[in-house]
């Protein structure tokens, strides 16, 4: 691992004025990702400035009915958290979906939305990889992609995002809050992770030094009817193949409102806007729920070895939106 | 595993830069292993112990107060071992994917490997060893050594710790991906083996721990 200089600032604005002038330092968190990612040396950061401590770890219920989340809470607080399970259940699902208990143990909810890829090529320091070494090439392009995108991919970049937590965040409208060199702001689950695009070597939209300090679910009525699906190779402890975070409002058999995100097909949790947009005001049916699934996907663009996600996106959007409907019953 | 040698030095540096090799396990395929060495430049005054590399910490570990300069890349897992002596968490993958290395941290059950000993300075770690009481084992140990839940031993000290916190974690009523109930935590074997996922057993020990863990949780 390359030396660096571990600091521990005394507040937020410390913290982020100390990564200022580091063009190639980080902040650490739980650490789980990082530190894997600096033994293999894919990060090589000469500073890590620490801000576990620094922010806040407690989930507050806010003055319009949402739900404020310290970027510090472990995830296994977020996922016991009794207001979580009733009123966001799909959040407390993708979470208790993602990782081991040892590793929820460990990592935070702000660091969560930051993991980088685990594509192999990527985490493999002796292959090209746009995203580690920015104009090296893909090698997953023609190589290894069975894990890889079928949506919104570049010629540059075909990763996928890993995080469970961010897609159900996505399908419940939350935002994070962020604090940088700029000042502070709100930005929508959907627009921090970007797609690859010719920049593949960033994941999100903040700049340098920004730190997720909260993030905020909206009151949402009807995110006590959500629920968050995984499909992956073994039973437990593994990244999803294919995941759906879905919310529901129906009313005498018509979906009034929805939202649906996917996981593993995109390189940020992938919004599935059409499928909302095709099922708001129609009679809750499992061909309706495949009609507008397959809207979604016509876009898709599977590589060599993952045609087999369109179908199962498919299946599990229709499967997920059956239970939230009452119709899979 | 892992060996470092520092301050070689190597024509073309900058003035004020020494070099160091680290030789480090990369991948772990079955039972082959990949190793990868690495050159790598740092400023010469990380050599001089002037602070910008070592760091004066303090762990209690198994109830016991260690002060320790470690080098900020260690982890605790290394600290344990190198620094301190306590061989019971072991080294297995290294990445936080195999949980031999699981201790609990000020309580809860981690993957030491993937925890930087600096960022823990005053923590509470309690390793296997540290389970035993007044070198009385704990049940959890008994209840290894009678259902036969171990073939070789590497993985057992962290999976016995594993079992500790995770029960710990089923008292708290936290429910798991296997929860059927979620008012409800009772454990079922689905349950057990969700929750110790994180722990992996090369000789395929489950069969034997799944009963040990529930006899004491069923106490």
């Amino acid at each position: 691992m390359k030396p660096y200089r571990y600091e521990r600032a005394e507040d937020i604005s410390g913290a982020i004025s100390a990564l200022a002038d580091e063009p190639e330092g980080a902040f650490l968190g739980g650490g789980t990702n990082i530190v894997d990612l600096m033994k293999l040396g894919v990060s090589t950061p000469d500073v890590l400035v620490d801000v576990r401590r620094l922010m806040s770890d407690d989930i507050e219920e806010t003055e319009d009915g949402g739900v404020r989340i310290g970027a510090a809470v472990p995830n296994s607080d977020l996922a016991a958290d009794p207001t979580i399970r009733t009123r966001y259940p799909a959040l407390s699902e993708a979470l208790l979906s993602g990782a081991s208990g040892q590793l929820r143990n460990m990592a935070t909810t702000g660091g969560n939305f930051l993991q980088r890829t685990r594509c192999v090529y990527f985490q493999d320091t002796t292959t090209p990889c746009n995203k580690r070494e920015p104009g090296s090439g893909c090698s997953a392009l023609d190589g290894y992609n069975k894990n890889h995108a079928i949506l919104g991919s570049s010629e540059h970049c075909v990763a996928t995002h890993p995080s469970d937590m961010a897609v159900a965040m996505a399908a419940l409208d939350a935002f994070v809050v962020t604090h940088g060199p700029n000042g502070e702001r709100r930005i929508p689950i959907e627009e921090l992770h970007r797609l690859p695009g010719d920049e593949p070597e960033r994941d999100t939209i903040l700049e340098h030094g920004e730190l997720i300090t909260a993030v905020e679910l909206p009151p949402m009525g009807f995110s006590s009817n959500s629920k968050y699906r995984k499909v992956r190779e073994r039973a437990s402890y593994a990244f999803a193949l294919v995941s759906v975070a879905a919310a529901m409002d129906v009313e005498d058999g018509v979906v009034r409102d929805v939202r649906v995100a996917l996981g593993g097909v995109a390189h940020k949790p992938w919004r599935a806007t059409k499928v909302e947009e095709a099922l708001r005001g129609e009679p809750v049916s499992e061909e309706n729920f495949r009609a507008a699934a397959e809207i979604e996907l016509s876009e898709a663009e599977p590589l060599s070895e993952n045609a087999y996600k369109v179908p199962l996106a498919r299946n599990v959007m229709v499967r997920t939106l059956s239970d939230l409907s009452g119709e899979g019953r | 595993m892992r060996q470092r040698l520092a301050g070689h030095s190597v024509p073309f540096l900058p003035p004020g830069m020494v070099s160091g090799f680290e030789f480090q396990e990369k991948h772990m395929f079955g039972d082959r292993q990949f190793a990868e060495g690495r050159m790598f430049a740092f400023p010469s005054h990380y050599l001089k112990g002037d602070g910008f590399m070592d760091a004066e910490i303090t762990l209690r570990v198994d109830g016991e107060e260690h002060r320790l300069t470690v080098d900020t890349r260690t982890t605790i897992l290394d600290a344990l071992r190198e620094s301190i002596g306590n061989t019971s968490p072991k080294k297995g993958c290294d990445h936080g994917q195999c949980g031999a290395c699981t201790v609990l941290l000020d309580g809860r059950r981690v993957n030491s490997c993937l925890t930087l000993a600096v960022a823990h300075d005053g923590a509470e770690v309690t390793t296997s060893e540290g389970l035993s009481e007044n070198g009385e084992l704990h049940p959890m140990h008994r209840s290894f050594m009678e259902h036969d839940a171990f073939q070789c031993g590497y993985c057992t000290p962290g999976q016995i710790v594993s079992a500790v916190g995770m029960l710990d974690e089923v008292e708290a009523g936290w429910t798991s991906h296997a929860t059927e109930d979620g008012e409800n935590v009772s454990l079922s074997d689905e349950e057990i083996r969700e929750r110790m996922s994180g722990n992996l057993c090369r000789c395929a020990a489950y069969a034997n721990m799944l009963p040990a863990i529930k006899e004491v949780s069923d106490r």
